[in-house]
């Protein structure tokens, strides 16, 4: 086991170098610049600019030294955020990226997982129905709809909640974000899960420990649970990825600071190296929950094996 | 039998309905009487869909959601029939317990046998697991597990199925039951293991002294370790007796169609100057088999090795083996399906190395029957298009009118009313699909039809009537046929010649009648004792 993860961790080096290569000119393709502004600037203080930042030099020679930086673990300044370097943004809000995506995750595996379990239980009855219903809503209404609306009902119209802001993190100020993120992912489990149980309670070997006389709750849990957790686990990998990089549109209705608005920023502001920045955290996340996904499904399934 | 005792389980007026999306219930058992003493061997006898495995779903509680029972199940005299799932706990696993039709997927993948063995003591007999798992070491050793220390960490993909079935009837034991519900325990499994199993159940009976149901369509079964038979046809009980006396005789007509209905009649050898129509010289048939993670590991699997085969005008070759023999590899490789090594000549003709195109050319001559008769026929076809299919391909210059007569006299041919050819197939039973399959390779006119065990998923009577549909068929066509089974009362009635294949290698060849009466191999000398040994083991 030990020798596939280092085989897989060996096979990431080249494909996170083709990432980086592929989005580093994909980037510049598109027209205009960092400097670009309305009102164009002053030449020579372009011509300045230009130089500081390497961007007068071939394209080819601007790459060999963005690798060189990067090998160094040096990600270059923000050309728009001008007093921060990549790496300084990312370790400000990464961590806050990862919290609330974090506990996101965690409510819609467990709450999404249970709500499942349920539907799968009463199987065309009212519980089942109700679930289903809500988590369709959960997975339709966008969360730019779900935000305010919660913010409307617990921050203005109960006062429970502040109405948005970070506050230095306080754990008032994380609740609403964390629902509005987690609410979509809770659904999508619910419904994955509900699935793959209700498989799961056909299959003969159900029949076998019904025949046997085992009790209800080791029926569900210990017989029908594990193998209905393979889907929600192969799902669960790539979201927990996505969910842990930060939302653009949670951290801008709630004023977060974390890292999903760099995606968006950089790429409209022409921020080459928080683009590039952004694009490598993103790989690696997702190349690292893949493989979490690869090793829990050994786990719960000894028919995959991979010596 | 004396009256005056309860016995161990009582069935009285049972039935069972099963609500359907059309507002029609089905009635699927109606209001049977069946009863069962302590230590005695009773067999349920009916073909598919006459309800012999419902009444013991119930009994077990076991029904599928959409289905409920009423009547009376009694065991030794209380009623368990409509009880909670938890006091019904009570009895299923500990008092009486269940094996099912299919091994290999009764078992959960996720868990290691030892570990499955053991769920039953510890929730029955709340033993610890350390005392758990030496009972479930000794419940191996009782089945016959080589090895079975080890065998307890294996998981249930690393087994057989016939070493499934036997961990199925460990399981099944655990807790000395009164009573062991085995539902076609050996249906799924080859006839040598389906021998290894009967015998096991046999010896243990015998040692344990519990009581036995099966729930069988195999008479033999039944004649070999039933001291009484109910027979079921349509939900209800039509006879009920002493096998000997059912046997002997049966005093339904059901139950009489039943006892007759093994294949009869032999099928003469050709002429010894018919042409020969198909060759195979040398066939052999490899796959290659990549594993490590970066398919790095190779290695060749020989399906079919070196196998000579000579089909004559008019011959039926039998190709006999169980799973995995390459039987089936072997007829497909024959009809250039596969990528094949060696010489197939057809007609004299060299086919081994032309093009796919070229093949085409060739098919009409060449047709195939499968054995499923329920996934070989496209649900969205009325039977005409699915008949008439191939015609549109190696007949284009016939209009729509002219192929409909043809589909007229192939359904015709087959026994089938013509005017069914604007239907679709789940609108027929088992037995008519495979009919249509027939007719879909006869439109053709083929001169050679392979059957690639035609009649295993059709019931023993109907099995019966194909097998008399094929031999005239045969007669009035003068067609070869490759006919490929496992089942060797279906063989010996179809073919003239037999050959009987292992790991993909021909192990003995010769006339029917040789083989079956005077087989000098070994293998096939047990495929014969298993299938047609009718002394009764438990003596």
């Amino acid at each position: 086991m030990l020798r596939y993860v280092f085989k897989r961790l060996l096979t990431a080096i080249p494909t996170l170098f083709i990432i980086v290569t592929l989005s580093f000119f994909l980037i510049r393709v598109a027209p205009g610049g960092p400097f670009d502004l309305e009102r164009p600037l002053d030449p020579k203080v372009m011509e300045n600019l230009n130089k500081i930042y390497n961007l007068n030099e071939p394209l080819w020679q601007q790459y060999l030294i963005y690798m060189n930086n990067v090998l160094h673990g040096n990600l270059g300044p923000s050309f728009f955020f001008r007093d921060f370097t990549v790496a300084e943004m990312f370790g400000n809000g990464l961590p806050i990226s990862i919290e609330i995506g974090g506990y996101a995750l965690l409510m819609a595996i467990l709450v999404g997982g249970m709500l499942g379990v349920w539907a799968a239980l009463k199987q065309n009855e009212v519980p089942d129905y109700a679930v289903m219903t809500v988590a369709t809503m959960g997975i339709t209404i966008p969360n730019f709809v779900v935000a305010p609306i919660l913010t409307l009902l617990f921050g203005v119209m109960l006062g429970w909640l502040p109405v948005g802001s970070w506050n230095n993190g306080a754990w008032a100020n994380k609740i609403l974000p964390i629902i509005t993120l987690g609410l979509p992912q809770v659904a999508v489990v619910a419904r994955l899960t509900r699935g793959a149980m209700i498989e799961a309670l056909r299959s003969h070997h159900i029949r076998t420990a019904r025949a046997n006389g085992l009790p209800g709750w080791m029926i569900v849990v210990v017989h029908a649970l594990r193998g209905a957790l393979l889907p929600v686990v192969s799902y669960a990998g790539p979201a927990a990825a996505a969910l842990l990089t930060g939302s653009v549109v949670i951290e801008t209705v709630f004023g977060i600071p974390g890292i999903g608005r760099y995606f968006v920023q950089g790429a409209l502001n022409r921020d080459y190296p928080l683009v590039m920045g952004t694009v490598i955290v993103i790989a690696v996340f997702i190349m690292v929950f893949n493989l979490i996904v690869d090793l829990l499904y050994a786990l719960l399934d000894p028919r995959v094996r991979y010596d | 039998m004396t009256d005056t005792r309860t016995p161990l389980l009582d069935i009285n007026d049972l039935n069972v309905h099963f609500s359907t999306n059309s507002d029609k219930d089905i009635h699927a058992v109606r209001g049977i009487h069946m009863h069962i003493e302590k230590g005695e061997t009773v067999a349920v006898v009916g073909e598919s869909g006459s309800g012999k495995s419902q009444v013991m779903m119930s009994a077990m509680g076991l029904l599928a959601d959409n289905g409920w029972a009423t009547g009376s199940v009694r065991y030794e005299g209380q009623e368990i029939l409509g009880l909670s799932r938890r006091k019904l706990n009570s009895y299923r696993g500990s008092k009486m317990t269940m094996i099912f039709q299919e091994p290999m997927t009764s078992l959960d993948p996720l868990y290691t046998i030892g570990r499955q063995i053991c769920e039953p003591l510890q929730v029955h007999q709340k033993m610890d697991r350390k005392r758990a798992m030496a009972r479930a070491l000794e419940l191996l050793e009782l089945v016959g597990i080589p090895d079975p220390k080890n065998r307890l960490k294996s998981y249930p993909h690393e087994m057989s199925g016939g070493q499934r079935q036997r961990v199925m009837i460990a399981m099944a034991l655990a807790n000395n039951p009164d009573l062991l519900i085995a539902d076609e325990p050996t249906t799924a499994l080859d006839v040598t293991i389906q021998a290894q199993i009967l015998q096991l159940l046999a010896e243990l009976q015998k040692k344990l002294g519990m009581a036995i149901l099966f729930i069988t369509h195999d008479l033999n079964i039944v004649r070999r370790f039933a001291d009484r038979v109910y027979v079921m046809k349509t939900g209800e009980v039509v006879e009920e007796g002493n096998t000997k006396t059912i046997f002997d005789n049966p005093q339904h007509e059901y139950t009489q169609m039943l006892l007759s209905a093994e294949p009869e009649g032999r099928k003469p050898a050709p002429a010894a100057d018919a042409p020969i129509l198909l060759e195979g010289k040398g066939v052999n048939v490899t796959f290659n088999i990549t594993s490590g993670a970066f398919g790095t590991q190779k290695h060749e699997l020989r399906a079919v090795n070196n196998v000579d085969l000579r089909l004559h005008q008019g011959q039926t070759i039998g190709i006999v083996g169980e799973s995995g023999s390459g039987k089936s590899t072997l007829g497909r490789a024959l009809l250039r399906l596969t990528n094949v090594s060696g010489e197939v000549m057809l007609d004299g003709e060299d086919m081994s190395h032309i093009s796919k195109e070229a093949m085409r050319e060739h098919r009409k001559r060449l047709q195939l029957v499968f054995q499923d008769p329920f996934g070989s026929l496209s649900p969205r076809m009325m039977v005409g298009q699915i008949i008439t299919e191939g015609l549109l391909v190696h007949h284009p210059e016939l209009s729509a009118r002219e192929r409909d007569l043809r589909a007229i006299e192939a359904l015709e041919e087959v026994q089938l009313d013509p005017s069914m050819r604007n239907r679709y197939p789940h609108e027929f039973s088992g037995g008519q699909r495979q009919r249509i399959a027939i007719a879909r390779a006869m439109v053709l006119k083929p001169r050679i039809v392979v059957l690639d065990e035609p009649t295993s998923a059709l019931d023993r009577s109907v099995q019966k009537q194909i097998v008399e549909l094929l031999r005239d068929l045969q007669e009035k066509n003068n067609l070869s046929y490759l006919f490929i089974s496992h089942d060797l009362s279906v063989v010996r009635a179809m073919s003239d010649y037999v050959m009987v294949m292992k790991q993909g290698v021909i192990v003995e060849e010769g006339l029917t009648e040789q083989i079956f009466d005077a087989p000098r191999e070994l293998y096939t000398k047990q495929l014969m004792a298993a299938a047609f040994d009718l002394e009764p083991i438990s003596a």
